[in-house]
């Protein structure tokens, strides 16, 4: 078991040692549509649900009802992970909602945090968390930007260690802390963590990403369309005739298959309010995927538009 | 928390359908309490310009019931299914109700001809009789009409309308809270992209431009 487990860490390490090789092209032909988790050896599908501001509809049957539409397609594509947090304002119940409307899949991954100030208050909003989800425990809980991180690891590993949790991580978005972030990945056992990449911002190609690799941490992708800023701005620009190469066939799976063909990336976690929009995501990991060649002329073509 | 690594788009928690659909659903369980609305808003008119005894009473009371109703129907019972920020600011709606209790009915308020009074006048008219419509004009339904004592933007502007034309102590304590909102106000729908974001921008400067040209009269 141990060994298996140096092992996976160790693929993990030298996956990542490989993508800084220039003109090494290593990395994702053939490459699985789902990614183990060193920790566990557990194989997570690519591309996952968030559910920052489209999920968050308040008690509003008529939207509730296209949320509950948009998981259900997640589910049939092969989807998984759904993540979310008690910041989202409603969205917990409103998986919640949806779980009860589709008798809790069996390939759900659930992700949630913890956030607030208080540590002695995560265990109660944890719990407030995990009943509006109406689940037994959550797969993965993390600490949301590293608010009272240090009080909530506590709580969170002693979870883990109790069974209460399989999985435990940290979170930041938009490059915040980033000093701070590695600082915790060097000194804590953590499963998981959560950044914001996409082909626009790379900044944790530097160190963080690779970090993980090397510390066999599984990572999470937030806002891979920069809030769908990105999109917008790719609307009405023609997608480039190379990038069916890639297997794109929209500038979302263009973003999205930038993202989860780095090798030290897990899932990327797109929200979205609209079925066609989720099942185009989750096709995203479908094989090809680009290689470190097809990367590099990705981002250059990027920097041009 | 490092508050200045955030932007407003950061605490937007929903999508601008979500709200403007929030607002429908918040009119239509509430109708026809809105014409009630209406009405009260022409009883303050009518005790601006015929003012008898006991009519600064009514019109702080109308005034506090307006911010205490919307505090507790709208931000406490609607919005905050969406907005975790609203619990949190529906309190702070009741202290202006309380004010208006407590101060309010120890001012006069009634119109008076000057560029205070005016600017006041204008406010007031505009929150109580076209706010209600400029979602229309700007394409949305209907149903999304923000009415004065239902809705936290008529009832803000309004009320600075109403405080412009208003004399006695503790006169600009009233303010801090209206002009709070408008701003809070400003940030949401300007983050949302709604073109009339500026409206409770434009209310603050009026009402602040009135209260200077007042002191400079003064002080002349």
């Amino acid at each position: 078991m141990m060994q298996a487990k140096r092992r996976t860490i160790l693929r993990s390490a030298l996956a990542a040692a490989a993508a800084t090789i220039p003109g090494k092209n290593w990395a994702q032909a053939g490459a699985s549509a789902r990614r183990p988790i060193p920790s566990s050896g557990e194989a997570l599908a690519r591309v996952g649900l968030g559910t920052w501001i489209t999920f968050n509809v308040g008690t509003d049957d008529v939207l509730r009802d296209q949320c509950a539409a948009v998981m259900r397609a997640f589910f049939q594509a092969g989807g998984q992970m759904i993540d979310s947090s008690p910041m989202y304002g409603s969205s917990q119940q409103v998986i919640g909602y949806g779980l009860r409307k589709l008798g809790r899949p069996a390939g759900l991954f659930a992700a949630d945090k913890v956030w607030t100030s208080s540590g002695q208050r995560g265990p109660t909003q944890i719990e407030q968390s995990r009943s509006a989800w109406g689940i037994p425990r959550f797969d993965l809980l993390q600490v949301h930007n590293l608010l009272a991180w240090e009080e909530h690891l506590r709580t969170l590993f002693a979870m883990k260690a109790a069974g209460q949790v399989r999985y435990v991580g940290i979170t930041t978005s938009e490059g915040r802390r980033h000093d701070l972030f590695e600082d915790i990945m060097r000194r804590q056992p953590l499963d998981f963590i959560q950044v914001t990449y996409n082909i626009v911002d790379r900044e944790v190609e530097e160190r963080i990403l690779p970090l993980a690799a090397n510390r066999g941490m599984r990572v999470i992708v937030n806002r891979p369309f920069q809030q769908g800023a990105l999109l917008r701005r790719l609307s009405g620009k023609r997608l480039p005739a190379w990038a069916a190469e890639a297997g794109a066939s929209s500038w979302a799976q263009f973003a999205l298959k930038f993202i989860i063909s780095h090798p030290a990336v897990t899932v990327a976690i797109p929200a979205t309010s609209q079925v066609p929009h989720v099942r185009e995501n989750v096709a995203a990991s479908a094989q090809p995927l680009p290689d470190s060649a097809m990367r590099q002329r990705m981002v250059s073509y990027m920097r041009d538009l | 928390m490092r508050w200045w690594s955030y932007s407003p788009e950061d605490f937007l928690l929903f999508a601008p359908r979500t709200y403007w659909r929030l607002i429908e659903r918040h009119n239509d369980a509430l109708w026809p309490a809105q014409v009630l609305a209406l009405l009260a808003g022409g009883a303050i008119l009518l005790c601006l310009f015929r003012p008898r005894p006991g009519s600064s009473q009514a019109v702080s009371g109308v005034l506090a019931l307006a911010w205490g109703w919307v505090a507790w129907s709208f931000l406490w019972g609607s919005y905050a299914a969406i907005n975790w920020a609203a619990a949190y600011v529906a309190p702070v709606f009741v202290l202006q109700a309380l004010l208006l209790v407590g101060l309010g009915r120890r001012l006069c308020w009634a119109f008076e001809r000057s560029t205070r009074g005016l600017v006041g006048l204008g406010l007031f008219l505009y929150a109580l009789v076209l706010h209600p419509f400029a979602g229309r004009i700007l394409g949305r339904s209907i149903r999304t009409a923000e009415v004065f004592g239902i809705m936290p933007d008529p009832t803000a502007i309004a009320t600075l309308g109403l405080v412009l034309m208003a004399s006695g102590r503790g006169t600009a304590l009233l303010f801090v809270v209206p002009v709070a909102w408008c701003v809070a106000s400003w940030a949401t729908l300007h983050t949302m992209g709604a073109p009339d974001a500026w409206v409770p921008l434009l209310a603050i400067g009026l009402t602040v431009g009135a209260q200077m040209f007042r002191h400079a009269v003064k002080a002349f």
